[in-house]
């Protein structure tokens, strides 16, 4: 398959370089994200009744890792309410580009920090603490306001979205599996970017603002890093900026070298088994464990976590590594082949989400009636009983997405292998066992 | 073929007497004990679900049936294991919060599911490496 320019149809095109769109949809994103944290904060302390739990981390979390990353790809990125005020205060305007410069600091991100380690970080601070955040409304709401206001705060210091880009621990991992969605945003011909003047694609223009995930796009070759707000195809004066369609997973023909992404693979992977074990396993003791923060089966539960992330599962598959020159050429091929790792982890988190998700999904309706629990019952569904949905279809989808996964991984890790002049095999048998103990966990 | 087989390919299947099956499950927040199951199809299953903190219940996926306890109380709920596999129970009284992840584990006969599962990711496997090892 080859790829379909989107932006060739002018009413797409149109869409997507208006600001009216786009600012509709954050406007409503940014209302709902508010009223999360409000939920959260003064709403029923029971979370499957409290809208910050029920929409956050059943409805928002279902469409997130089911439909937007793997269709889309960082196209929740482009509409997500969370850098819209700092950006609209680092900017001064709402809209378009005002003639003046930036008012505050517009510091350049630290060169030592250009990477995404504090992404990962932030997931797995999160991760630990995943069992109180998941289902305690006003935690949920406090980490809301948290991201929001780290983000203001960032944008006043630093140039552009530095929240989104070095620091949101959900960016981080949507940019990674972004690289499997069919869709990109890429420049039509390298030629004209070469020989542009003032690169307002970077730089901005009266039409709009530079790049603001501080992406060249000339030089973008994959998706990671492109947050998809369409400033380049507003700002750039060639018409030289293309969205496109593609087959899934093209990125990955060309597998990074860079480890702090590998580990974002790794951290993936291997926090969906971990969920899938505590939270849908039968094993009360891990569920204490992971509840009962700052007790010592707790520590030893977050010991276990980072370990299982940090040294189990990265030990084994550097046994894949079958060639050992020197170290750089080592690590090259260890980042290099853990990208097979990439559509397994995101066929993973949609396997572990099925379960989730169908099982509360009622929880929706009661709380779009009474959202705060005050007993209201704005839309008569109030009172809506809790009942799993689609339980038949819940274990041959897991099937489906596990398998397929591990099909997708496997061609991937052929792809890879060839880049780093090793054997795929031991990548495919690695991605077979962590495959075979998450069907366990499952099923 | 061979990924059809393993996925659709009828097992044979040794005949079991059914029996009557009573289990004790008590209910805490937030697990069960014994929180696995595993009988026979065709087993007549009694629990008899114990809570020992705040109301809890228990619903058992898939055959839609359920079961609610007070603190304290022991609440009965009795049903025939016609459908073979694997099936979550779940608590369906808000109880906490990790209510919804109160969950245990019910095998009826042989997990197939989990094995068919796995028998075509090992198809799927093969099929790759030999692809693998002609290129």
């Amino acid at each position: 398959m080859t790829k379909i320019e989107l932006t060739r149809n002018t009413s797409i095109k149109n869409a997507l370089i208006s600001r009216y769109p786009q600012l509709a949809v954050f406007v409503v994103m940014l209302m709902g994200y508010i009223f999360a944290i409000l939920a959260g904060l003064v709403g029923t302390p029971v979370g499957s009744h409290n809208f910050s739990i029920v929409f956050v981390w059943i409805a928002w979390w279902a469409i997130l890792i089911l439909v937007a990353v793997p269709f889309f790809g960082r196209g929740w990125c482009a509409v997500c309410p969370i850098p819209l005020p700092g950006e609209w205060l680092q900017r001064g305007a709402v809209l378009n580009p005002p003639d003046k410069k930036p008012k505050w600091f517009n510091l350049r991100w630290p060169k030592a920090l250009r990477n995404i380690w504090l992404q990962n970080i932030s997931f797995l601070l999160l991760a630990l603490f995943s069992s109180v955040l998941l289902t305690t409304p006003n935690i949920t709401g406090i980490v809301l306001a948290g991201m929001l206001f780290a983000a203001i705060g960032l944008s006043t210091v630093f140039e552009r979205r530095a929240f989104c880009r070095y620091l949101c621990p959900v960016g981080g991992f949507i940019g990674l599996y972004s690289q499997t969605a069919p869709i990109e945003l890429r420049i039509k011909d390298k030629r004209v970017c070469a020989t542009c003047e003032g690169k307002p694609c970077y730089n901005g223009s009266t039409n709009g603002y530079g790049c603001p995930w501080d992406v060249f796009p000339g030089g973008l070759t994959k998706n990671t890093y492109c947050g998809l707000c369409m400033e380049c195809l507003r700002t750039c004066p060639h018409d030289n900026i293309a969205v496109n369609m593609r087959p899934f997973s093209a990125d990955l023909a060309k597998p990074s070298t860079r480890m702090d992404e590998a580990f974002k693979a790794f951290i993936m992977l291997g926090s969906a088994m971990i969920y899938a074990g505590v939270l849908l396993g039968p094993w009360g003791v891990l569920k204490d464990a992971a509840y009962n923060v700052g007790t010592s089966t707790w520590f030893i539960y977050a010991a276990v976590f980072l370990s299982t992330i940090f040294l189990v599962m990265p030990s084994f598959f550097a046994l894949c590594v079958t060639r050992f020159e020197n170290l750089n050429i080592f690590k090259k091929r260890f980042a290099m082949l853990s990208s097979a790792l990439i559509p397994l982890g995101l066929m993973f988190w949609v396997a572990f989400s099925l379960s989730f998700v169908l099982t509360n999904a009622s929880y929706i309706l009661a709380s779009l009636s009474d959202p705060l629990g005050l007993g209201w019952n704005l839309f008569g569904t109030a009172q809506t009983t809790w009942q799993p949905m689609l339980t038949s279809i819940l274990a041959p989808g897991q099937t489906l997405a596990l398998v397929g996964g591990l099909i997708w991984s496997s061609r991937t890790a052929q792809k890879a292998a060839n880049e780093a002049k090793v054997s795929a095999i031991p990548v495919i048998g690695y991605c077979l066992i962590v495959t075979a103990v998450m069907l366990w966990l499952l099923l | 073929m061979a990924g059809l087989a393993v996925a659709f390919a009828p097992l044979p299947v040794q005949p079991i007497r059914p029996q009557e099956r009573t289990f004790q499950i008590e209910a805490r927040q937030f697990a069960y004990s014994p929180s696995e199951l595993n009988v026979n199809p065709g087993d007549t299953i009694t629990i008899r679900l114990i809570s020992t903190d705040v109301v809890h219940g228990l619903y058992v996926d898939g055959y839609d049936v359920s079961v609610e306890a007070d603190p304290g109380q022991t609440a009965t709920l009795t049903f025939t294991a016609t459908k073979p596999g694997s099936f979550r129970f779940r608590c369906n009284i808000t109880c906490g919060a990790m209510h919804p992840f109160m969950i245990g584990k019910l095998t009826v006969g042989a997990n197939d599911w989990l094995f068919r599962s796995a028998g075509l990711a090992m198809v799927a496997v093969l099929g790759i490496v030999i692809l693998v090892k002609r290129s």
